[in-house]
């Protein structure tokens, strides 16, 4: 079958993009400077700048000598692929195969696509007018090769649409700037004043070769069909979902687990065909009524297991309401990370955090309770009491600094330290008694004091002078007094925590 | 040789244990807490894990003695770097204090809840995971079928639960292992020395599955138990608890 390509080229990429961002740059000049051989060049620019006589290429001093009120922006060099790419990736709705033509281009593989829209024509109008609706400013060509497409794309003048086998006659009175030929070779050619393709393309291939080498031999034939351009198209990744439609709208919760089960071993099959692990995944069930529910799950570590993702939904089920009954299940991974290599292990399990069991368990208490819940501890580098610890989420995050144990700390440590009543002797010492909750609780035996400075560059206040007590009946305590005693006033007296 | 009539019963014994769903050792065999005079008043002479523990404690400083004693029994139990999970509604455990009992705190996992229900659910699902070394739970109020169902998911996964109660008065009967009441003791000076001493705590046991109840004062110091003495229990009172 005769294969038809069809090129986009974009004239302003990513003076298009910048004003679909930004549009009140629309109606303004300006364009992207790079620094290329330790000069500052003009990189691109849009057709308002390009109207006051600003070429790609020129100095940027020199563009801002023609134009001073030119609006500059620095280039970001991998804009353009993704931007090809992201553009690319929306035309696959038109053909399968289609390749990114750095640095401003599309080609598309039409080859039986075409009598989808009625035709080259019809296609063709489509796509263009698509592309133009969406802000970007772009030409298009259909031909038999790609080179042919190109050329015309950016140089044709009379018709888009090349009939096949045309291309060599539509080629002839381009200029040869269309067949993308290296500058030197094009200086060549204009010196020679072959000013049109149709000048120098029946040439003998000796004498072409001889003067302009083998490359532009190389060109043409592309051009012409004689030779086969490789393309390489963009791979779009496969998304992991599965769809469950059922004969008879399903009303039963025994229902919706079947529907669950089917629908997780499909996915867990494909993800361990590609050797990923599902992090979160939406179940979506479509309704007769027409509404959608939508359940969400999420798991800790990568996880392709059917049997432990079925206990998370299995959770949920209660929350779905099936009214009329559901008529459609598809159920999407929506977060997959690689799946960690799960080595059987032969003597022992592996224990600590990382068993798979207690990640499981935690998805449970997730899925269930909310991950808010869950609560693990790291030791902080802080010496105020509330905040020598932080609460980490992740069961991986390991120590900065390790555990201390050389200054007491209470089993029990109250969230905010509550006011009790004390007599101490003399300043600096140690209370005699103290009541609290209403007991009072004579003290036999005091350790003390560890002053403990406020971290002033957090908040202001009075540091803490803590002392571990014992009371009569073996009870212990940790109090302290807030700042320095004052003659004056009664010092304030705190209970802070309780000693095993 | 014919066995004796001794050993006869004792296996008999050891058979009856079994079939009640009362595991002698826990997972790794006989653990050894160095609670010698406290283990010889379970079946065998072995500290139950694999089981489950109830705590009986009031006041503040009771629980905070309670989580003292069972910081100790968690540092045998997580020697070999298993997780621990501590569920509860309303808790005031200070992690780095951990450490002093030889626990590294980042072991432990906390699951913070709002309703009793919801402790209830995860203690029990915590308890049927077996990659865990301990399960703490602070609940108020356990009925004897809640406490059952949690005594059924430890006999299959072998993990040890410690159940720290806060309700006394509402103390029904239990299918626990073991009820415990913990309470803080005045320290004994070190070397005549002002200030605090170790931790001494006062440890009775009230309950005992097949088992002989009684009462210890025990002191935490070098990173272990150090048993002071053992107090006498009357047949009558030992007998009147053993339900």
């Amino acid at each position: 079958m005769q294969k038809r390509y069809m090129t986009i080229w974009f004239r302003h990429l990513l003076a298009d993009r910048m004003s679909l961002r930004k549009p009140e740059l629309k109606d303004k000049s300006f364009v992207f400077k790079s620094i290329i051989r330790n000069r500052v060049v003009v990189t691109a620019g849009n057709k308002n700048a390009q109207l006051q006589g600003i070429s790609i290429g020129m100095p940027l001093a020199d563009a801002l000598a023609i134009f001073p009120d030119l609006e500059v922006f620095q280039e970001n060099p991998k804009q353009n692929e993704q931007l090809l790419k992201a553009l690319g990736e929306w035309c696959i709705r038109y053909t399968p195969t289609v390749a990114v033509d750095l640095p401003d281009g599309l080609i598309l593989d039409i080859s039986g696509c075409t009598h989808l829209w009625g035709g080259e024509a019809g296609y063709y109008k489509e796509i263009i007018n698509r592309l133009r609706n969406l802000g970007y400013d772009v030409r298009g060509a259909i031909a038999d090769t790609i080179g042919t497409a190109r050329a015309i794309a950016r140089y044709g003048t009379v018709s888009p649409i090349i009939k096949s086998n045309q291309q060599h006659d539509a080629l002839l009175p381009l200029n040869p700037a269309a067949l993308q030929l290296e500058p030197v070779t094009l200086m060549k050619l204009n010196k020679l004043g072959l000013n049109r393709i149709g000048s120098f393309i029946s040439m003998p291939r000796s004498v072409l070769r001889r003067r302009f080498g083998e490359e532009m031999l190389l060109k043409i034939a592309r051009a012409l069909g004689n030779e086969e351009e490789p393309i390489q198209p963009l791979h779009i990744p496969q998304p992991f979902e599965q769809r469950l439609p059922s004969l008879e709208p399903i009303k039963t919760a025994m229902g919706i687990e079947i529907a669950i089960q089917k629908l997780l071993e499909l996915l867990c099959k494909q993800l361990n065909t590609e050797g990923m692990g599902l992090r979160s995944a939406t179940l979506k069930c479509y309704r007769v009524d027409g509404k959608i529910i939508n359940t969400n799950i999420g798991t800790n570590m990568p996880n392709s297991n059917p049997e432990h993702l079925f206990k998370l939904f299995e959770l949920k089920i209660a929350s779905i309401a099936p009214a009329m009954g559901i008529e459609l299940f598809v159920m999407e991974a929506t977060k997959v990370e690689e799946l960690n290599p799960v080595q059987e292990s032969l003597w022992q399990k592996e224990g600590g955090l990382n068993d798979a069991g207690l990640a499981e368990l935690l998805d449970r208490f997730a899925g269930k309770l909310g991950s808010a819940v869950i609560h693990r501890y790291l030791p902080q580098a802080r010496y105020w009491p509330e905040r020598s610890v932080k609460s980490v989420a992740s069961l991986n995050e390991k120590m900065e600094i390790a555990w201390r144990n050389d200054r007491p700390r209470p089993v029990q440590l109250l969230g905010t330290p509550e006011p009790i009543e004390v007599t101490a002797p003399i300043p600096d010492y140690p209370p005699m008694l103290f009541r609290y909750k209403g007991l009072t609780h004579k003290i036999k035996k005091a350790d003390g004091p560890e002053r403990i400075e406020r971290e002033w560059w957090l908040d202001e206040g009075q540091h803490r002078d803590y002392y571990t007590v014992e009371d009569e009946a073996g009870k212990r305590y940790w109090l302290f007094r807030s700042g320095h005693y004052n003659g004056e006033k009664p010092s304030g007296w705190f209970i802070h925590g309780f000693f095993a | 040789m014919l066995p004796t009539k001794k050993d006869l019963i004792e296996k008999l014994q050891k058979e009856i244990f079994r079939m009640q769903g009362f595991s002698i050792a826990g997972k790794s065999g006989a653990v050894n807490f160095g609670l010698k005079q406290i283990e010889s008043a379970f079946p065998n002479a072995v500290f139950p894990t694999g089981a489950i523990h109830e705590f009986l404690c009031m006041a503040n400083e009771d629980h905070a003695a309670s989580t003292g004693f069972i910081s100790g029994l968690l540092k045998t139990l997580s020697a070999d770097g298993s997780p621990m999970i501590w569920v509860s509604t309303s808790r005031y455990l200070f992690p780095p204090s951990l450490k002093s009992f030889g626990i590294e705190p980042d072991k432990i996992i906390f699951i913070d809840l709002k309703k009793e229900n919801d402790v209830l659910w995860a203690t029990e699902e915590a308890l049927k995971c077996n990659g865990l070394a301990a399960v703490i739970a602070e609940i108020d109020d356990l009925s004897f079928t809640q406490s059952r169902r949690l005594q059924l998911a430890v006999e299959q996964s072998k993990v040890t639960g410690f159940i720290l109660r806060k309700n006394e008065e509402r103390m029904t009967a239990s299918p626990c292992a073991a009820r415990w009441k913990i309470k803080p003791l005045p320290t004994a000076s070190i070397d005549e020395l002002p200030g605090l001493g170790f931790p001494t705590w006062s440890v009775e046991l009230l309950k005992v599955k097949n088992g002989k109840p009684g009462k210890w004062t025990v002191e935490w110091s070098a990173d272990n138990f150090k048993i002071i003495n053992t107090h006498q229990i009357s047949e009558a009172v030992n007998f009147s608890k053993a339900v």
